[in-house]
């Protein structure tokens, strides 16, 4: 499904430390929770992007910085081609118009002191993009097009259900027609029969108004039906990127095979019992402390000398396709040699060969057209 | 036309009957009927799910088994048999033995169910004494077998940390080691992953089959998930505005559903392995109001079929909860004739989500990943 | 832990130093009120400029801040003026640190004038807090079982109806009725424990203390209430119905502990307040205390006195939130003050 079009949002080496102090005498920066460490990924115009893992993985940390309502410690958020990562908030505020962001929680994130009409016109009021008379006017559209009775502009959010709540927080995320949406847990908080509601409502405002999706979740089926494009994290690190089908159903990497297994399969009524699944020993790693090289080394059960030692890239594999693993293989087929040791110029152990030098350029936010292939295995 | 269900199952030890369960809240607004004639049953060593949305019941039902509605605003009636014992007919006092000790709850969010203040192990050994006579140094001593058996790691260590030293899978483990320290014949588990991660709630799907196996308790598992019902529960029971829409085998009911909400839930859901390019089939409309519910069945505001059904029967009779003709034990609450059809010719045809990925399976065509992938990584 | 006292406390020392800047600069930094305080409005100028100099008022505020500070740490002289020391030594008296002062028209010592009125407020407080504090919560806690029926509103109301009273008018009442007309304590009198015994230093300031009680009281019953009621909506809560505890476990001790912490604020600010005096308390019984002081060294201009007040006070709530916070640690296992 490889979109044509260019991207509306490239992210390179983006990375969030947040600074733990002590509790000593004087509070001294003692450690970085590193949230989000390095990732790269793209956003097609019109297109979405999903963004998948466990909580504590930074992928809401992610969806705030492109949102830019955090500052990235590091890297670069191009938006339409500029650099955005550092600007001020003053030089945001025109930006905001073109990315916003949908909440989980349709309650928490309305205000309950003001009517559906206000939250939704507010936008168009501070940015001024609706002359005063017309505010109404459009108001009432978009509660129409998101599926609500526009005569119920003047109404409160509690006299509205869950769905209806998250609808109102979509129309007013459409009210200044932005290019891009980051979409953090749209529908989690909602009641199965009206995810799918929400879920067809956000298809259709992408169609209608050709908005890009940055869609964080960790339903693995919701991400997977919303997105043709699927990266996972784990542990501030993205571990895998690609088209929906090679993911879901050719995933190189350890801990995406895990992830995928790890879900309920409502298919499985027809065998009936649990299905097989690898299973996941122990906890995810302090942040603050994540492993050496491989950050799921500590969990997977491939881990070798140079997962400690050298953290595998985010290298492409297919013209879709992108694994960060030493020993990327689908499932049953793992390498005997680490498949990377030659791009980062070290041996099978990992230890730095003399001479050789990692590969320049080896991750990029984009795919390319040319790519690495991976050993014949079997 | 009888209420009760499954007379003609084949079944085991009935270990608690339901029947015509009530719990009425009086409040200023009007009654509300939130659990309305509810009957059903577990065996022991089973697992019955039961699946609904936000104020369908399925909580509140089971805390009257607790006999949480106990001095609350609450009116319970009907029957709960638990163990040949009747429940609503006991004292307070009587009632309050039988907490922890024959049936025990999992909440949702282990966090807040644990008392933040007290060690993980001063609960669990809480929840032993108050039931057995023994001495402190000994509960202490069972709540660290307790977390041991429930896949803490260092358990004489860890029984003395707090909750939020704990994570979340962890925490919910350490629920579970605290619902089986009296070992109870009935485990109510509401939502006891929905607040956890995906691979953490695989643990612990597995540790509950695991223990259940060994304990031979009977498991109510309350969800929205149906993909964890279609892996935990023996029976399913769906249930919508306070009543029992539908109940049978899993493997049965989903398959074979009978009741249009049962079919909106299986069509609004995306499965992982479902065709991404089928618009989702949402239930249109919002869960009925408890304290106005709809006229007739609760169900028919939303339902597709409903104008299917002569003489405006839907809106104007509340359908009763029938054995299918020609099962052994599948119940459902329709007035539509020949539901069987209506799903796979029409439902069916539209390829929705959740629904085809199991005809799939069913029929056998594997559409998309793997389905079985086993801890050596090979596809079977 | 340690470490984390003592920042507080470093913390603290500099909020009452800061704290005593802005006493200085609100007494002290009008030269001419201040003068005039100290001598009344028939003052002659010539009386004025002496009275100044005496007291170093004719300086400026932040030296006389200064020397304030270099007394409680080192100690001084008074009079302020070093050349009128000098002429008349027999006017000199020694201020050892920490020297919150001199009062002149007391002719002594602040600290020694508050030193004797210390232990009256600090007895009469101190009993107060425990009865209002074991009452309160435990009233609260009833309440909140039987929450909407008659205990509840008869607990509530009748706090709040005695709460509404003046408390003159309440200290009067058990003056009145309870020591003189019926007799049932001694007539109210502050005896330290070294002349009278306990049984007699109790008895002796029963009728203060429960005055203050009548007044604090009723915060406590409606918050404790109030917490005890929010807390038991807690999931918790319900763990611990289900576990199969009987009523008064999970009231008593799942309840109370979580509703513990906004109790335990409440009740630290309070007794700092409370331990710096109760004026009219101590007033309608005729009590020696910090409140009585400082309502007479207020009508008689003496400001350093109320200087030595303010620094006291400010120092008994410093000390209360450092005590609260430390407690905070005690009571919920998630608060770390490492």
């Amino acid at each position: 499904m490889a979109t044509e079009s260019s991207n509306i949002l490239e992210v390179q080496d983006l990375t969030m430390h947040f600074p733990v102090r002590s509790n000593g005498l004087i509070r001294r920066v003692t450690g970085h929770v590193q949230a989000v460490d390095g990732v790269n990924f793209s956003v097609p115009a019109g297109g979405s992007l999903g963004l998948v893992g466990e909580s504590g993985c930074g992928k809401s940390t992610t969806g705030r910085m492109v949102a830019r309502l955090l500052k990235p410690t590091r890297g670069e958020i191009r938006f339409e081609g500029d650099d955005i990562a550092n600007l001020s908030s003053r030089e945001l505020k025109p930006l905001r118009r073109h990315i916003q962001m949908i909440f989980q929680d349709p309650y928490g994130s309305l205000n309950p002191r003001q009517t559906v009409g206000a939250i939704v016109a507010t936008p168009m009021e501070i940015h001024k993009t609706v002359p005063e008379k017309n505010i109404k006017a459009r108001v009432q559209e978009l509660l129409e097009f998101v599926g609500l009775n526009p005569e119920h502009y003047n109404r409160y959010p509690h006299e509205f259900s869950g769905g209806q709540r998250q609808r109102i927080g979509i129309a007013r995320s459409l009210a200044l027609q932005p290019k891009l949406l980051v979409a953090d847990e749209p529908v989690s908080a909602l009641d199965v029969s009206i995810q799918a509601q929400v879920i067809n409502l956000l298809q259709e405002v992408q169609r209608e108004f050709n908005i890009g999706f940055l869609f964080i979740a960790h339903d693995l089926a919701v991400v997977r039906h919303f997105c043709p494009e699927v990266a996972v994290m784990y542990l501030g690190r993205i571990v895998e990127i690609g088209d929906r089908d090679t993911l879901y159903n050719r995933p190189l990497h350890p801990y995406t095979q895990a992830l995928i297994s790890a879900a309920p399969d409502v298919a499985q009524a027809a065998v009936g019992g649990r299905r097989e699944r690898i299973r996941l020993e122990g906890d995810v790693p302090s942040p603050i402390n994540p492993p050496s090289g491989c950050r799921f080394r500590t969990r997977c059960s491939l881990a070798k000398d140079i997962c400690a030692k050298v953290e595998p890239p985010l290298l492409q594999v297919a013209p879709r396709h992108k694994v960060a693993c030493h020993f990327a293989g689908e499932l049953g087929k793992v390498p005997t040699r680490p498949v990377t040791a030659d791009f980062l110029g070290v041996d099978d152990a990992g230890n730095p060969v003399a001479g050789k030098q990692p590969m320049p350029g080896l991750e990029s936010p984009d795919f390319r057209d040319t790519w690495f292939d991976l050993p014949p295995q079997g | 036309m009888t209420m009760t269900p499954h007379e003609d199952r084949v079944v085991g030890e009935q270990l608690l009957t339901v029947k015509d369960l009530r719990v009425h809240f009086k409040t200023h607004d009007g009654m509300v009927k939130a659990v309305d004639g509810l009957s059903y049953d577990v065996a022991r060593g089973q697992t019955l799910g039961i699946v609904g949305e936000s104020g369908s019941g399925k909580s509140v039902s089971s805390l009257a088994i607790l006999g949480l509605h106990r001095n609350t605003n609450a009116t319970v009636t009907g029957e709960i048999t638990l163990g040949g014992v009747e429940l609503l007919t006991l004292t307070d006092e009587e009632m309050r033995r039988k907490r922890g000790r024959d049936v025990a709850m999992i909440f949702q969010d282990p966090l807040s169910a644990l008392h933040p203040y007290y060690t993980v192990g001063a609960q669990i050994a809480e929840a032993y004494r108050i039931h057995n006579d023994v001495s402190k140094s000994a509960a202490k001593k069972r709540a660290v077998e307790m977390l041991g058996l429930v896949g803490i790691p260092q358990p004489d260590r860890r029984v003395d940390d707090y909750p939020h030293q704990f994570s979340g899978g962890m925490r919910q483990r350490a629920m579970i080691g605290m619902a089986l320290v009296n070992d109870p014949g009935l485990i109510i588990a509401d939502e006891p992953t929905t607040a956890l991660d995906v691979t953490v709630q695989a643990q612990i799907l597995d540790l509950l089959q695991k223990l259940q196996k060994e304990f031979n308790s009977a498991i109510i598992m309350i969800t929205h998930d149906l993909g964890v019902v279609a892996e935990m529960a023996d029976e399913v029971l769906v249930m919508y505005g306070g009543k029992a829409v539908e109940n049978g085998p899993t493997n049965e009911l989903l398959v074979h559903p009978q009741m249009p909400y049962t079919w909106g839930l299986l069509s609004s859901v995306p499965d992982i392995t479902s065709d991404p390019n089928l618009p989702l089939r949402p239930i249109p409309g919002n869960p009925p109001s408890l304290l106005s519910p709809p006229s007739g069945c609760a169900f028919h505001p939303r339902c597709t079929f409903a104008a299917r059904v002569p003489d405006n029967l839907c809106s104007t009779t509340v359908p009763a909860l029938e054995q299918i003709e020609g099962k052994t034990f599948h119940l459902s609450r329709c007035h539509l004739r020949d539901p069987e059809a209506v799903y796979h010719n029409e439902v069916l045809a539209e390829g929705p989500a959740g629904a085809s990925a199991i005809a799939a399976q069913v029929a056998g065509v594997l559409p998309n990943a793997p389905r079985h992938l086993d801890a050596e990584g090979g596809e079977s | 832990m340690f470490a984390y006292v003592v920042r507080r406390l470093l913390i603290g020392i500099a909020m009452l130093i800061v704290m005593t800047l802005i006493t200085f600069v609100l007494f002290l930094n009008n030269k001419e009120a201040a003068v005039l305080a100290s001598c009344g409005k028939n003052c002659t100028p010539a009386q004025k400029v002496e009275i100044a100099k005496t007291f170093g008022y004719d300086q400026p505020v932040v030296v006389q801040w200064g020397k304030f500070l270099k007394g409680v740490v080192v100690g001084r002289e008074f009079p302020d003026d070093p050349a009128l020391r000098k002429s008349s030594p027999q006017l000199v008296t020694q201020c050892p640190p920490p020297c919150l002062g001199y009062s002149y028209k007391s002719a002594a010592l602040v600290r020694d004038v508050m030193k004797d009125t210390i232990p009256v407020s600090v007895s009469v407080a101190s009993v107060a807090f425990v009865i209002w504090l074991v009452l309160g919560v435990l009233l609260g806690i009833i309440a909140a079982l039987n929450r909407g029926t008659w205990v509840d509103k008869i607990i509530v109301g009748s706090t709040l109806v005695i709460f509404a009273f003046p408390t003159f008018f309440i200290g009067l009442l058990l003056y009145i009725f309870i020591a003189l007309k019926f007799g049932w304590v001694p007539i109210p009198a502050y005896i330290s424990i070294a002349d009278g015994g306990i049984f007699n230093w109790f008895m002796g300031l029963l009728l203060p203390a429960i005055t203050l009680v009548v007044f604090y009281m009723a915060g406590y019953v409606r918050m404790t209430r109030a917490f005890v009621l929010e807390t038991s909506t807690e999931d918790y809560i319900r763990t611990a119905k289900a576990k199969g505890l009987p009523a008064r476990t999970v009231i008593g001790k799942h309840t109370f502990r979580a509703a513990l912490t906004p109790i335990v604020t409440m009740a630290g600010m309070d007794l700092a307040l409370v331990l710096g005096g109760a004026p009219i308390t101590e007033s309608v019984f005729n009590f020696n205390g910090l409140g009585k002081l400082a309502v007479e060294a207020s009508t008689q201009y003496d400001l350093p006195i109320n200087i030595g007040i303010v620094v006291l006070l400010s120092a008994f709530v410093i000390l209360a939130n450092i005590v609260v916070d430390i407690a905070y640690a005690f009571i919920d296992p998630r608060v770390s003050v490492k």
